[in-house]
């Protein structure tokens, strides 16, 4: 039997992998995806709690987080469609009107 | 009594209702201002429906006469210090409510008549409930912070209506002045509860009254000197007398109920109230009377040099008042009480009757200027009047009658209550520091003589003679036809007041004059009704000294009154009055110039303390506590400017936060 | 075998999230997001969550990564220069930053390790569909509404944002 640990473990590294990528990237949608990494890492955290400890509760949570997450990718995405109409670039190091 | 004392509050509220009643729809609808006669109404209803209840009082009181309180509700409460908003109902303060209640609604019959060309009007109403309010505060209060309470609200309605016309600066610096000088006296009057506090543990009457023994001798002697301070501002005693004079800048009906009748007894209702405790140091009493009795005889000199008629009125108010705290120097409190009602009555009746003929004398002013002749004259100098018994009969009549009772002949009411003083000065003389009193007596009795004097010179000026303002002002030609009697509503008034002051002495005649007939006697009813809540003196004169002294009296005033009428029986004041400062050289100059206290207190207190502020406090409060205030909002913007430059409005900058922060937090957790 | 499994899933998801953040072009950037998420489905599979396993593939991997990609070519975005080429303080935090973040993550699973039981034998009835079902439309019929509310809102919002004109002033 592969222990619980092993699973956190996993998610853990997703979860650090999607921050490194959201501090270092230019590309806003690229960081977008970064945090959708961070997002399903926490799933799958959840899961292997839920299978471990043989709840359903935990996958109900998934579930929602699910919902959530396409929700905001949606609407994530049309305001980066909206910022690339202004400013004609994705870039987030140009975009910076509330500055000092 | 407690089944009536309910109705106390009452009492109490009704004028407060009036006071908002005409106070807020005045300010917020101008149409109502209009309806004068709605407003006069509410406003002497307000006072004279408290009046029928304390009639009624007053008669159920005398089969039972028990003082009774009454408390509303806990007002402080704050460690082990507590006061009710309560009130009293016995003798004492409901006499004074009668006055109170009686004369003001009177007054402001009056006023109806007397305002009515006023745009103010509906605030003068207004601040006059509001003062019947505070005033009824004061005298049915059960404990000394709720009459404290109304002492200080009196003294705000003597500003508020002494300053009426404040767009008159004069006006509103003699509010200012009236203001000030009796915070002077409120500030010795708040140490003196502080310290009967500090004995006591309350500020009740009855606990008051009830621990006297408590206190040291020390201790008695400060606080009763103290409210005697107080009592000064208040009813203008030296050295705190000097606002009453200017405060005659307000109009006529305000002089008749604050500073005739009402306002300025509350320092004598105070220690009548407190009588108990200045009984118990003869030093206090000798002091008391002192004041009283200078008072009187400054007063009186300096009233036959002026000629405002509302001014001699004023000094002559201060004078009586000296009397009355001559009275209760020498242990005399139902003298001093008695001399406050039957002083209400003709005071009021010569200070309406002399705004019934400022009055007029404002309407010729008028006419002259309608014809086209664009006089100006004081309409309150009896230089420029004479004659106007002619024109103006009722008020020569009431103003006539109240000046030979204020003057002390018998049987109107200034004889009865200035005898009884006079009486009971000398009966001091005969106990401790007996050589002091007698001299006061002889000072009152000169005194009397002065009342009377320049009492009679400013009636027979005013009234007698001839009309002087045609010759004494170009263009005032033929102005006498303009002359008329006041209206109705103001002259009734006059005449109920002339009336009371007929007949006001007989509620006190004093008992030897009966018993000398009868045996013994028991007739002097406000005696009997006052004894049960003043501690007087006793009487110890026997009763041959007693009518010696009375015929003395009588005597000196007449002797007052015919040399007032070979003076200015038909004669101009002014030459007169130079006849008498050339016989009396340079103490005619002294009273002439009111014993230069208004300049003392100018230049050795007023002034320096403006140099003061202005050097030294002023400088204080813009270099420093304003420094500090901006130095703080320095200090503000200094860091906002260096924190601003985190946002960088870069979205990383930001998720760089996040993620330091959520490192913080997360070993935070981790190793608590 | 299953250690096989889980070895294997584990390894592709890590290595395609690397990619995913260091690869220069965006779409590719994408496509191995898509890896990523395919694997964390697979082990969802092993720990016997069926359900969310397909749900993950479908939703996460068939819609929301579809319309990333729709995205991403309709801005005809194209790679980003200087992607590593440079040395840049920036990465340096960023990886600091991140170590600091697993460490710490490990730290808290390393203090809890041993004492948890191994995989509850219930784990097969629970995975179902059914009895997800169950407990959705029970007792969390309320979440289910609001979150269909939610998703209106966000396609109503998405239309709002990045429609082209705009009416009026």
């Amino acid at each position: 039997m592969i222990e619980l640990d092993w699973y956190l473990g996993l998610s853990a590294i997703l979860f650090t992998i999607g921050v490194i990528g959201v501090l270092t990237r230019k590309n806003a949608i690229v960081i977008f995806m970064c945090a959708e990494l961070m997002l399903n890492s926490v799933n799958l955290t959840l899961v292997s709690f839920s299978a471990q400890l043989g709840d359903v509760h935990g996958q109900i949570l998934v579930f929602f987080s699910l919902c959530v997450a396409a929700a905001e990718a949606a609407v994530g995405l049309a305001i980066i469609i909206a910022i690339y109409r202004n400013h004609l670039s994705v870039d987030v190091s140009r975009i910076h009107l509330l500055r000092w | 009594m407690d089944a009536f004392v309910h109705l106390v509050p009452w009492i109490v509220l009704i004028p407060l209702f009036g006071f908002l009643f005409n106070g807020i729809a005045g300010l917020v609808s101008e149409s109502f201002r209009e309806k004068k006669s709605l407003i006069g109404t509410i406003a002497t209803l307000a006072v004279f429906i408290p009046f029928l209840m304390a009639v009624y009082l007053f008669f159920m009181m005398q089969g039972d006469s028990e003082s009774a309180s009454i408390s509303l509700f806990t007002w402080i409460e704050a460690g082990n210090f507590s006061t009710d908003i309560g009130y009293r109902l016995d003798q004492l303060s409901l006499t004074m409510t009668l006055v109170v209640t009686g004369v003001g609604a009177l007054i402001h019959f009056y006023s109806i008549g007397y305002m009515a060309d006023d745009e103010g009007y509906w605030k003068f109403f207004a601040f006059m409930n509001l003062f019947i309010f505070a005033m009824l505060n004061l005298v049915l209060a059960d404990n000394m912070l709720l009459l404290f309470l109304g002492w200080e609200g009196v003294g705000l309605c003597s500003y508020l209506l002494i300053g009426f016309w404040y767009t008159d600066m004069a006006k509103s610096d003699a509010a200012k002045k009236a203001f000030l000088y009796n915070r002077v006296g409120d500030f010795a009057f708040l140490i003196a509860m502080f310290m009967i506090f500090r004995t006591i543990g309350s500020l009740g009457f009855s606990e008051i009254l009830a621990g006297l023994e408590l206190f040291t001798s020390l201790d008695v002697f400060m606080i009763g000197l103290l409210i005697l301070i107080g009592a000064t501002g208040k009813s203008a005693q030296i050295p705190l007398f000097v606002w009453l004079p200017d405060a005659m800048a307000g109009p006529t009906s305000v002089s008749a109920l604050i500073h005739a009748a009402t306002m300025v007894t509350s320092g004598v209702y105070v220690i009548a109230r407190l009588s108990p405790l200045y009984m118990m140091s003869a030093e206090l009493m000798l002091i008391v009377a002192i004041i009283g009795a200078f008072t009187a005889i400054v007063a009186a000199t300096i009233a036959l040099t002026r000629y405002d008629i509302k001014a001699v009125l004023a000094y002559s108010t201060v004078s009586q008042l000296g009397f009355m705290f001559l009275a209760l120097g020498t242990g005399a409190y139902v003298a001093a009480i008695f001399h406050v009602i039957t002083h209400a009555f003709f005071k009021a009746c010569l200070f309406l009757g002399s705004g019934s003929v400022i009055h007029a004398m404002h309407h010729v002013e008028h006419k002259l200027h309608e014809e086209g002749s664009n006089v100006h004259f004081d309409p309150q100098d009896i230089r420029f009047m004479g004659g106007l018994k002619k024109y103006l009969p009722s008020t020569y009549m009431t103003f006539m009658i109240a000046t030979i009772a204020i003057a002390g002949i018998p049987p109107l009411a200034g004889f009865f209550s200035k005898d009884e003083i006079l009486v009971m000065t000398f009966n001091a003389g005969m106990g401790e520091y007996g050589a002091i009193y007698i001299g006061l007596w002889a000072i009152a009795l000169i005194t009397a003589f002065m009342t009377a004097f320049y009492m009679f010179r400013l009636t027979l000026s005013t009234f007698h003679g001839k009309f002087r303002l045609p010759e004494k002002v170009k263009g005032a030609e033929n102005s006498e036809k303009h002359l008329h009697e006041s209206p109705f509503t103001m002259t009734s008034v006059l005449w109920a007041l002339a009336g009371l002051s007929v007949i006001g002495g007989f509620i006190g005649i004093p008992n030897f004059v009966v018993a000398t007939f009868t045996g013994t006697a028991d007739v002097n009813l406000l005696s009997n009704w006052l004894d049960l809540t003043t501690m007087d003196a006793d009487l110890i004169l026997s009763k041959q000294v007693e009518w010696m002294l009375l015929f003395g009296s009588v005597v000196i005033a007449l002797g007052g009154v015919f040399v007032a009428f070979m003076l200015y029986g038909d004669k101009e004041p002014e030459a007169q009055d130079r006849r008498i400062a050339a016989r009396f050289g340079a103490l005619y100059q002294v009273w002439n110039d009111k014993y230069l206290l208004d300049e003392i207190y100018e230049g050795g207190i007023v002034r320096p303390t403006v140099r003061l502020s202005d050097r030294v406090l002023a400088v204080f409060d813009m270099k420093i506590i304003d420094g500090f205030v901006n130095m703080i909002a320095y200090i503000v913007r200094f860091f906002g400017s260096v924190i601003r430059y985190f946002q960088t409005g870069l979205v990383q900058t930001y998720a760089y936060g996040m993620v330091i922060g959520v490192i913080i937090i997360v070993s935070m957790l981790l190793f608590r | 075998m299953e250690i096989y499994f889980f070895i294997l899933f584990a390894t592709l998801a890590v290595t395609s999230a690397i990619a995913m953040i260091t690869t220069k072009d965006t779409v590719n950037s994408a496509l191995f997001l898509v890896l990523n998420l395919i694997s964390v489905a697979g082990i969802f599979l092993l720990l016997k969550a069926q359900f969310l396993a397909v749900v993950q593939v479908l939703v996460y991997g068939g819609a929301i990564m579809v319309l990333f990609l729709f995205v991403i070519m309709l801005l005809n975005l194209g790679s980003e220069e200087h992607l590593l080429s440079r040395f840049s303080v920036k990465y340096v935090l960023a990886f600091f930053l991140g170590v600091i973040v697993l460490s710490q993550l490990l730290y808290a699973i390393a203090s809890v390790t041993g004492t948890l039981p191994d995989l509850s034998p219930q784990m097969e009835q629970v995975g179902t569909v059914e009895a997800l079902g169950d407990e959705l439309f029970t007792t969390y019929m309320l979440p289910v509404l609001v979150t269909a509310i939610l998703l209106t809102a966000a396609v109503v919002g998405g239309i709002l944002l990045a429609q082209r004109k705009f009416s009026g002033k």
